[in-house]
């Protein structure tokens, strides 16, 4: 770092503030849309490994094993389909949400009380039926638990797509590190943190509303 | 209305659950379903329903075989009630009640107003509608769980110990609140329990199994405890089923003495001449005032002016078994139970010994000898169909 140069310069931000609100929606997209996309996959194969437990452990091991390959190395594999776009940056991401969300799904299907589970049979629930009406809403506290978890790792890792240029708030910690200019680092990091704290809030109020039944156990905290 | 035509259930393991059933369930009455853990009782109850399919036999709803019918469409003509009420905890006291009716198709908001009326039917206060089960204590969740069992009218109610998991004073309320919601309703009702004294209560019928899955004796409550088919069903009833036969009989049949009976304005001398060793003390309107013993009489003066030993409970004419009269006799200190009409006036009095003998009919001193070797008693005609058609 130069001599004499601050950590911030708040002038700096003040002349950004269009292009960095331009660059914390990218961002939010680009961490977000994988999180969505990792939960209508999750749920699906979250309920079929719940029913049939067989499929649960060799899923789980895919999913694990698909979270420990390098993000780097998963970027220049899917570079070659689809080019330095969102698209290269979000199937990796998507991918690495599995792992938190597919245990969590499963998980919060087998919290289902067997008694429930029982009584919607014989209330005349078809088995389809009583996974979409009863057995997935009052797995929502466990499910959401692990979106939490999920979005806010995303939306950390979002920032290693500007390896391909497509990084989100990203851009100015590689754009700052180039210039030898701390400040667009430090506002991006703070930015970063501050995306995956309120979407952590937003969630858990969400999780609030949707599940006033839950309250008493405490499972909303 | 329920028939088992030998029905069995064998699992691939090799346990047998229900081994050979033959059982007719009468319209309209509480038929239980009681025996030791693992005698096949719950099996029976879920193989209406088809929570259960038999490997054997057919079972049949009004004439019809079961399998006829879809499952959850013929689930949702039959009410089920289990031990954990199984309310689903994402939904509002209302909506659960209202799960069948909606199931059914018949709109938000007919379903909802049909759930209103259940919550008053089972005797829970409408500003509970908005609630969720969490903040509903037990014996409450298990009203609801009724409610939402009744919530499409079905004829058929199954029970699968509905009240084991609340404390015995909720319980006996539940019990109680049975009786009186099928007095109105007239279900068929199928109720499983491991509980005896709960199975003489409730039923109009008891079918008592034995481990294996096989029906040891199926017959009115009056009839098991007069008449147990066999040992296990003599053991399994119990060693005080002479006391429990006694609450089947009415104290209005029981012979009362009024000599010993005397108003409080009654003179001294006149309660040694009747030369008992109490006698009972009532006012002007023949209340029971309390016991006075003669031998601690003053010299003269009216019984009002005597110490008087406390009276103990009494038993009504109206409503009370001999049972009720029997313990009062035993708790009285002078060994006397006291009588009263509806209107709480004395009719008279009558100990232990006079109780018993106006009771007991002619009760075998051990097991019925002519009871069919075990296992036989289910397929043979008699229990079955005496106790079946007796409606």
């Amino acid at each position: 770092m130069r001599d004499g140069e601050p950590l911030v310069r708040w002038a700096w931000i003040g002349d950004h503030v269009d292009e960095l609100a331009h660059y914390t929606g990218v961002h939010l997209r680009l961490g977000l849309l994988p999180v969505l996309l990792g939960l209508l996959i999750s749920i699906p194969l979250g309920i079929l490994c719940h029913r049939w437990r067989w499929a649960y452990p060799p899923t789980l091991t895919a999913a694990n094993i698909l979270y420990s390959i390098p993000s780097l190395a998963l970027f220049m594999i899917f570079v070659r389909y689809t080019g330095l776009t969102e698209r290269t940056v979000m199937i990796p991401l998507t991918l690495y949400t599995l792992s938190v969300l597919i245990p969590n799904v499963v998980d919060g299907l087998a919290a289902v009380p067997d008694p429930v589970r029982q009584a919607a049979t014989a209330m005349g629930f078809s088995t389809v039926r009583r996974v979409v009406q009863v057995e997935l809403p009052i797995a929502v506290p466990v499910v959401v638990a692990g979106v939490r978890v999920a979005a806010v790792s995303s939306i950390s890792l979002v920032a290693v797509g500007q390896l391909i240029g497509q990084g989100g708030l990203g851009y100015y910690i590689t754009r700052g590190l180039q210039l030898d200019f701390p400040t667009p680092i430090i506002t991006a990091t703070v930015l970063i943190m501050l995306l995956a704290l309120v979407t952590d809030a937003l969630l858990v109020l969400a999780q609030r509303l949707l599940t006033p039944w839950a309250r008493g156990k405490g499972a909303a905290a | 209305m329920i028939r088992f035509d030998a029905v069995s259930k064998n699992y691939p393991n090799g346990t047998t659950a229900v081994d050979d059933l033959s059982l007719e369930l009468a319209e309209g009455g509480i038929t239980v379903l009681v025996g030791p853990s693992g005698c096949g009782k719950t099996t029976t109850l879920r193989m209406v329903n088809r929570m259960v399919e038999p490997t054997a036999g057919t079972v049949s709803l009004r004439g019809r075989d079961i399998r006829d019918v879809a499952a959850p469409e013929l689930r949702r003509g039959i009410g089920y009630v289990i031990q954990h009420a199984g309310l689903f905890p994402h939904r509002t006291v209302l909506d659960n009640i209202a799960t069948v009716p909606l199931l059914l198709g018949w709109g938000r908001k007919k379903a909802r107003a049909r759930a209103a009326e259940l919550l008053e039917l089972v005797g829970l206060p409408a500003g509970m509608a908005k609630r969720y089960p969490y903040q509903l204590s037990g014996g409450q969740q298990q009203r609801v769980g009724v409610a939402r069992a009744l919530g499409a009218d079905p004829p058929v109610l199954l029970m699968d110990e509905p009240f084991s998991a609340v404390d015995p004073i909720v319980r006996a309320e539940l019990q109680t609140e049975l009786i009186r919601l099928q007095k109105e309703l007239r279900k068929t009702i199928v109720f499983v329990t491991h509980d005896i004294d709960e199975a003489i209560k409730l039923g109009d019928n008891i079918a008592v199994f034995r481990t294996g899955g096989r029906l040891a004796q199926f017959d009115s409550p009056e009839r098991l405890l007069a008449d147990p088919a066999d040992d296990f069903v003599a053991g399994f009833v119990g060693q005080d089923r002479g006391i429990r036969r006694l609450s089947f009989v009415d104290a209005a049949e029981l012979p009362l003495r009024e000599g010993r009976v005397l108003s409080a304005a009654t003179p001294v001398a006149r309660a040694r001449a009747v030369d008992e060793p109490w006698v009972l003390v009532v006012d002007g309107d023949r209340r029971p005032l309390g016991w006075a013993a003669v031998g601690g009489l003053p010299d003269e003066g009216t019984l009002a002016d005597a110490v008087l030993a406390p009276l103990g409970h009494t038993f009504s004419l109206a409503g009370d078994s001999a049972r009720a009269a029997l313990d009062a006799a035993l708790l009285s200190p002078s060994r006397l139970a006291v009588g009263v009409d509806a209107q709480g006036k004395v009719v008279g009095v009558a100990d232990a010994y006079e109780l018993s003998a106006a009771t007991s009919g002619p009760e075998k001193d051990g097991p019925s000898t002519s009871a069919a070797p075990s296992g036989e008693v289910g397929k043979q005609g008699p229990p079955v169909h005496e106790a079946g058609e007796k409606r």
